[in-house]
């Protein structure tokens, strides 16, 4: 026999994604985010979106190194890593902070873990849980968006040498500056929570208002996520189990604000389309590595979720509270996934009795 | 397909639940009539061309056989006959290599050149005086076997287990595999025969009635077995969703009579039977006549290949003669015995078409390089293989256990053995991950230990 004897095994076809062309696809979807970060905070947001992007990458590239294993890095998902955790900080954040972050994302939420696939917590979220421990004030500090200069110069917080703290007095000179009616440094989530003043909600689904680098539009969000639900690169009931449920709940609380005097409780309009719900729920919660894969797990995961975040909001100490509403859900994928087996075909009733 | 996403009647054609869309590649061969090929001037027999015992042979070396005639006979009830696929002498009863590697016993036959090759072997039989218990032994007689790796006898699946009452006869004509096209042409081209073959099924096993299933892929093979049934019939031809895997015994009973056969069990648990669409054409057309199978039809298809077709075989014929004659270059490498999904590959070209191949699919070298190509990565969690598999498998857990070698909690708490290795799971696996191979090995492996315990 001439030639060498090769048995394969059945399938032979493959379907037409590959872990890498998901991923390249998800960085894709967050571009038009990026781009519109970018616009809207100018060559503050940029650098911010670069450097985090190349620490992810970098540290990423550095431990498969150190480790002696092929550079995971070709499979674009550090990238998306360092995309979110620039997109979820505000935009005037010290780059130095921003480089920590994101090492600590890849390092502490993926390597750890050991590597895609494996890890537990959606990397980029454990970066920005870290940040929020240890540079609290930066962290809660928020720029107005549009500032007439924004591509000539950068936040004056940005260029913070590395180890040192922001210079605020510099800060809110700038900020006066700009000259801005009406800003009080506070997000529209702040604003409802602390003042109980509701802004606009076409507003915030356009995104014109102070935010986070890039959470600010939810349209822009929302497209990238029909995008990726389209081709079939991401689970769409995933974010409308978020936002259904986080919309629901909130509508239950709305309907029992008082008639006279200032709401207690946000629309349910304002809940889904402020603060980081729209990109958590498209983006964050959507990692399919810390996600559950059962088909009733899924729904289960996305309400769980929801309802978090609008409980946080309304009723913990913080006025976000999508992160730890992510991180929680995450931390229940495991058990989730556990106990929503889904019913097999053919079952039969004796199999179950003897589960039971 | 984007028709389709148009077509509301698809929507409303019975399914299973998950499953996948592989592109269907009929298009090669979808509308080539069924040829002839020119015999070949040696056939090789294989004594187990199915599950269960190999037959044993009538015929000496050296003697001469005419095309029809009984070679060796069944060994025992679950064991089939073998008939002489072409006139000829017997050259040799000895090893030969199998399509998947080892040698098996079979017989040689040195085919007459120039012979008219008529089959004189048979008689005309009135198959409704065949007592419904005598119709057992008339299709042991004809050698068939079903289709795929397993060739299962078809007789035996006529005996109705104690205590079980089949009331409806199911004929998969869905053929959901890529690229293959022979149910689909039988059932355009010798409907009678099948709707014929379908009557003496239903009497075997007491059925009242039988539903020819297809999917809606193939709505003229509906058309064409539509003429040939009489008003008010008790056979009926229904299409369903074109969808893989489709044609799977289980996937098609949820869909014609929306009956889940229990895991574990045969169609009969649930009083079906099933049986596939060649298998019914062959029965209706031997059984009147008392012949054997001594050809099949097979589609020969693939983007390898210069004049992909329909063809009728002989038993035996060698791979090599068939892709020489129709203009093939690469090798064994390139070639799959039967669908892209399920098919195996061969060991050598030199093997012959058995009972049980319906189709010979010829990839290229560019197909092959992209497939080998694909990358390796860790299971990312998506869960697009629990949205696939038709059984409702948890495929993503099972093949993490593999991973850790935990083959038994595998089949204890994740149903492994509810895994028809349908590929599907494989097929949508972004992380390239070979999930099937993990659950075959894993089976066998849990195989061998009960063994040996
Ligand atoms: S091969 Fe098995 S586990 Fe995979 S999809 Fe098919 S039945 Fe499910
Ligand atoms: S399809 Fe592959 S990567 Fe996705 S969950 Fe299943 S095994 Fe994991």
């Amino acid at each position: 026999m001439s030639e060498a004897v090769q048995l394969k095994t059945s399938p032979h076809l493959r379907g037409m994604h590959s872990v890498d062309k998901i991923m390249r696809h998800v960085v894709y979807a967050l571009l038009p985010v990026s781009l519109f970060s970018v616009m809207q905070f100018g060559l503050s947001a940029l650098a911010l979106i670069v450097t985090s992007v190349l620490v992810c990458v970098g540290t990423e590239h550095f431990f498969c190194k150190r480790s002696g294993t092929e550079s995971t890095v070709s499979d674009w998902s550090a990238v998306i890593t360092g995309l979110l955790v620039a997109l979820i900080l505000p935009p005037g954040f010290p780059l130095w902070m921003a480089a920590v972050a994101a090492f600590v994302s890849i390092a502490v939420g993926k390597v750890f873990f050991g590597g895609l696939g494996y890890n537990v917590f959606n990397p980029a979220l454990v970066g920005r849980a870290f940040a929020q421990a240890a540079f609290t004030v930066p962290i809660t500090t928020w720029t107005p968006g549009m500032a007439h200069r924004r591509f000539l110069e950068f936040i004056p917080t940005t260029l913070t040498p590395p180890f040192l703290k922001p210079d605020f007095d510099a800060f809110q000179i700038w900020v006066e500056s700009l000259k801005i009616d009406g800003y009080s440094g506070a997000t529209p989530l702040a604003m409802m929570k602390f003042d109980h003043i509701e802004v606009d909600t076409l507003e915030l689904f356009l995104g014109t208002l102070a935010s986070s680098a890039g959470e600010s539009s939810a349209l822009l969000i929302l497209l990238g996520g029909l995008y990726l639900a389209f081709r079939k690169m991401l689970n769409w009931k995933i974010p409308v189990a978020v936002l259904g449920s986080a919309f629901i709940l909130s509508g239950i609380f709305y309907l029992q604000n008082p008639e006279v005097g200032l709401p207690i409780y946000p629309s349910p309009f304002f809940t889904v389309t402020s603060g980081g719900l729209m990109l958590g729920a498209v983006f964050m919660a959507t990692d399919m590595v810390s996600s559950p894969v059962t088909p009733v797990g899924v729904w289960i995961y996305g309400i769980l979720i929801g309802s978090l975040t609008v409980m946080i909001r309304l009723f913990g100490g913080l006025n976000e509270g999508v992160m730890y509403a992510i991180l929680l859900g995450n931390a229940a994928t495991p058990l989730i996934n556990n106990l929503t087996q889904p019913r097999i075909y053919g079952a039969t009733r004796k199999r179950k009795e003897k589960a039971a | 397909m984007s028709h389709k996403l148009l077509d509301i009647q698809h929507f409303l054609r019975g399914t299973f639940n998950q499953g996948i869309h592989p592109p269907e590649n009929k298009h090669f061969t979808a509308g080539k009539p069924i040829e002839r090929l020119a015999f070949p001037p040696q056939l090789i027999l294989p004594l187990s061309q199915h599950a269960g015992k190999p037959s044993v042979a009538l015929v000496r070396k050296g003697q001469e056989v005419a095309r029809g005639e009984p070679i060796a006979r069944a060994d025992g009830f679950v064991s089939v006959p073998l008939h002489a696929p072409a006139s000829g002498v017997v050259k040799d009863i000895c090893l030969m290599p199998s399509a998947r590697g080892p040698m098996v016993e079979s017989i040689v036959l040195d085919v007459y050149a120039g012979d008219p090759q008529e089959v004189l072997y048979g008689t005309d039989v009135d198959v409704d005086a065949i007592p419904a218990s005598d119709l057992m032994q008339a299709v042991q007689d004809t050698g068939l076997v079903g289709l795929g790796g397993a060739a299962f006898p078809t007789h035996v699946k006529l005996s109705v287990p104690e205590g079980c009452v089949i009331d409806t006869v199911l004929i998969n004509g869905c053929e959901c595999e890529p690229f293959l096209t022979t149910d689909h042409r039988l059932m355009i081209e010798q409907a009678a025969d099948l709707v014929a073959g379908t009557r003496i099924l239903m009497k075997a096993v007491g059925a009242q009635r039988a539903i020819i299933g297809t999917e809606d892929n193939k709505l003229d093979a509906v058309e064409a077995i539509q003429a040939v049934l009489k008003p008010d019939d008790v056979v009926s031809v229904k299409a369903v969703q074109t969808k893989y895997p489709q044609g799977a015994e289980k996937m098609l009973a949820k869909a014609l009579v929306n009956r889940e056969i229990p895991s574990g069990n045969f169609p009969s648990a649930v009083g079906l039977g099933v049986f596939n669409v060649a298998t019914a054409t062959q029965i209706g057309q031997l059984l009147p006549k008392k012949q054997g199978v001594i050809e099949r039809v097979v589609t020969v298809t693939g983007p390898g290949i210069g004049r992909p077709g329909n063809y009728i075989v002989p038993i035996g014929t060698p791979i090599r003669f068939i892709l020489d004659a129709l203009g093939f270059e690469g090798s064994a490498r390139h070639l799959i015995m039967g669908g892209p999904m399920m098919g195996g590959t061969v060991s050598s070209l030199d093997t012959p078409i058995t009972k049980g191949c319906g189709g010979l699919l010829i990839l290229n070298e560019h197909q092959l390089t992209t497939e080998e190509q694909m990358k390796r990565y860790p299971c990312i969690n998506c869960g697009a293989c629990v949205d696939a598999c038709p059984m409702m498998l948890n495929p993503c857990e099972m093949g993490r256990m593999a991973h850790k070698a935990q083959y038994e909690t595998m089949a204890e708490r994740y149903h492994l053995n509810d895994c028809f290795e349908c590929g599907s799971c494989s097929y949508v696996c972004p992380a390239a991950i070979p999930l099937v191979q993990y659950f075959r090995v894993a089976k066998s492996v849990n195989r061998t230990k009960a063994a040996a315990s």
